[in-house]
């Protein structure tokens, strides 16, 4: 039941600024993974960073290191690997090698239940002091790497020939965001779960872009849209003991249902007042 | 901020000399030169997979040609090079991408620094200028990916020109736009080129919009190049020893056309330009 335990109680405080830095981050990446159209990518590495976290619960190491390890490793082969053409198909290959080799973790260990669950679904109770401590510092320096391409990401992502012709390192560019992202799913990971990783990730942008063309409207959208989805999931998952990411989901999808509604009405009234649709 | 470049009269802006360009073996550039000229208008016409674009990514210095030279003002081509503004030959944007026209256009301010853009007046105001410049103010707040294709045009054209440069290409920014807004664009460009003095190299499929206002054209086919004023490149003896067959040079209500030759076994078939297609339009 809803009491003040939920904010007083330590596991709860660690929660709360968890879910805080991961809302932030992920609506900021989130804008890029949702302009770049990678979405797919942004799919991807959460299941090898889930592999990774797997891989450690086995080795009785810290899950972070895995799952940091594995997103980022993942990163870097899809953007070395991939090119334009093949994106998908190398995409696609790291999904299933790094999900195969979690399902071998997995098997081999006999920690099943408690570990590998958290790690798929998202957990909010689990979360330790070190571990907000690594996710603060992983976040902080996500979003730096993040302010300092923006520019340059943002041209590549209107057109890779005009930022090739400015002189921009295309490619370059494209693998740091990859592995920012990697890096940045290490942390979103324990929080919301592998698998709904990437509703948080996608969620809020999509529904924001519904309702403003501006960049920065957007993204302060989407940073209000992130932090509204995590509380009340915090808060839902409290009260109801169910996984955090199962809310996270939920509440993306509703969100994202009523931003469409929004726009629908309001294209409508557009054409009304110009008198395309006759009544 | 920008050193400011002395054109001396008469220098070339951009000068290749002898150049070959080779895909695997496969040579898509043989021996080409060309020589353009401050505040000129050049029309680059030629067949699809002519080597448009590739000329294109070797004047930007993101291809390097396996023989011959490249200078613009007098320096080797290369990337990030402030004097030449270009038009890439497709975009293809979303919908529903939260980007504005301006926003767009204010990338090719400082598109490719590092780095949050911090909000400034001069900034603000070099970007409303260049809108109000290519006639594109009207609609400056407006969602980028639902603009027709002519005001993308526009928009493209604009972020091409803010870094003020002295040489602007652009690639097929006439294809997908119906024949009024084709004409639109075209003027505008040959306007701006005017005013500033800027050289610009336009590719097209169809020479016709480009006639009234183009002062040299640039004609690619079979990896060869010719280039001249209109009435001394558009001529049956010229184009048939560039294609290496007979072609012929047919003008039709002041329109141009070029189409395979008696012999070439594409009778009348035309080689460059869909002119026929936009004929049937009107
Ligand atoms: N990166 C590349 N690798 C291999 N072949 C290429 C590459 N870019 C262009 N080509 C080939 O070079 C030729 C010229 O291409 P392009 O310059 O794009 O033609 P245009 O712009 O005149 O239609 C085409 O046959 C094309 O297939
Ligand atoms: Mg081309």
């Amino acid at each position: 039941m809803l009491d003040a335990g939920i904010f007083t109680q330590s596991f709860m405080i660690h929660a709360w600024i968890g879910g805080t830095i991961v809302a932030i981050l992920s609506a900021f990446i989130g804008f890029f993974v949702v302009i770049r159209g990678s979405s797919f990518a942004a799919h991807a590495l959460p299941q090898a960073g889930f592999a990774g976290g797997a891989g450690a619960v086995l080795l009785n190491i810290n899950p972070l290191c895995g799952l940091a390890a594995f997103a980022v490793g993942g990163a870097l082969l899809i953007g070395y690997l991939g090119d334009k053409e093949r994106n998908d198909v190398i995409t696609a290959l790291t999904l299933v090698a790094t999900l195969g080799a979690g399902a071998l973790f997995l098997g081999l260990t006999n920690k099943y239940a408690t570990g590998a669950y958290a790690l798929l679904f998202g957990q909010i109770v689990g979360v330790s002091s070190d571990q907000v401590v690594a996710t603060a510092f992983i976040g902080i320096v996500c979003l730096l790497c993040l302010a300092f391409l923006y520019r340059p990401l943002l041209l590549a992502s209107v057109s890779r020939e005009i930022a090739e012709a400015r002189g921009v390192p295309v490619r370059l560019l494209e693998i740091c965001f990859l592995v920012v992202v990697g890096l940045a799913t290490a942390i979103i990971v324990p929080v919301v779960g592998a698998l709904l990783c990437f509703s948080l990730l996608i969620g809020p942008n999509a529904t924001s872009v519904y309702l403003t063309s501006s960049p920065g409207k957007a993204m302060a959208l989407s940073l209000l849209i992130s932090l509204v989805t995590v509380w009340i999931s915090i808060v839902l998952a409290y009260i109801s003991g169910w996984p955090i990411g199962f809310f996270v989901s939920m509440t993306g999808a509703l969100l994202y249902a009523c931003a469409r509604a929004v726009h629908y009405f309001r294209v409508k009234n557009i054409r009304l007042k110009a008198g395309i649709i006759q009544c | 901020m920008i050193s400011p470049v002395k054109v001396k009269k008469g220098d070339a802006i951009l000068s290749i000399e002898n150049i070959r360009v080779q895909f695997n073996q496969r040579c898509v550039l043989n021996d080409v030169n060309v020589q353009v000229f401050p505040g000129e208008f050049i029309g680059l016409i030629g067949p699809n997979g002519a080597g448009k674009s590739t000329l294109f990514k070797v004047i930007l210095g993101l291809l390097s040609p396996i023989q011959g030279s490249v200078r613009v003002l007098g320096r080797a081509a290369k990337s990030g090079d402030r004097l030449i503004g270009y038009v890439p030959q497709k975009l293809f944007l979303d919908p529903n991408i939260p980007l504005r026209a301006r926003d767009l256009v204010a990338l090719g301010l400082d598109g490719h620094r590092w780095g949050i853009p911090l909000p400034s007046k001069v900034r603000k105001k070099r970007v409303d200028e260049m809108l109000k410049a290519v006639d594109a103010y009207r609609f400056a707040d407006s969602p980028v990916g639902q603009l027709s294709g002519g005001e993308q045009q526009r928009l493209l054209i604009a972020q091409a020109l803010l870094t003020d440069p002295q040489l602007l290409l652009l690639d097929e920014p006439l294809s997908n736009l119906d024949i009024k807004s084709a004409y639109e664009v075209v003027n505008l460009v040959s306007r701006i080129g005017r005013e500033k003095g800027i050289a610009v190299i336009l590719v097209a499929h169809d020479m016709n919009p480009l006639l009234s206002v183009m002062d040299r054209v640039l004609y690619l086919a079979e990896g060869k190049a010719v280039m001249g004023r209109v009435e001394d490149v558009f001529r049956n003896d010229v184009l048939s020893g560039l294609y290496g067959y007979p072609v012929e040079v047919l003008h039709v209500n002041g329109r141009i056309m070029v189409v395979g030759g008696n012999n070439s076994g594409i009778n009348g078939y035309p080689l460059e330009c869909n002119c026929c297609k936009s004929e049937a339009a009107t």
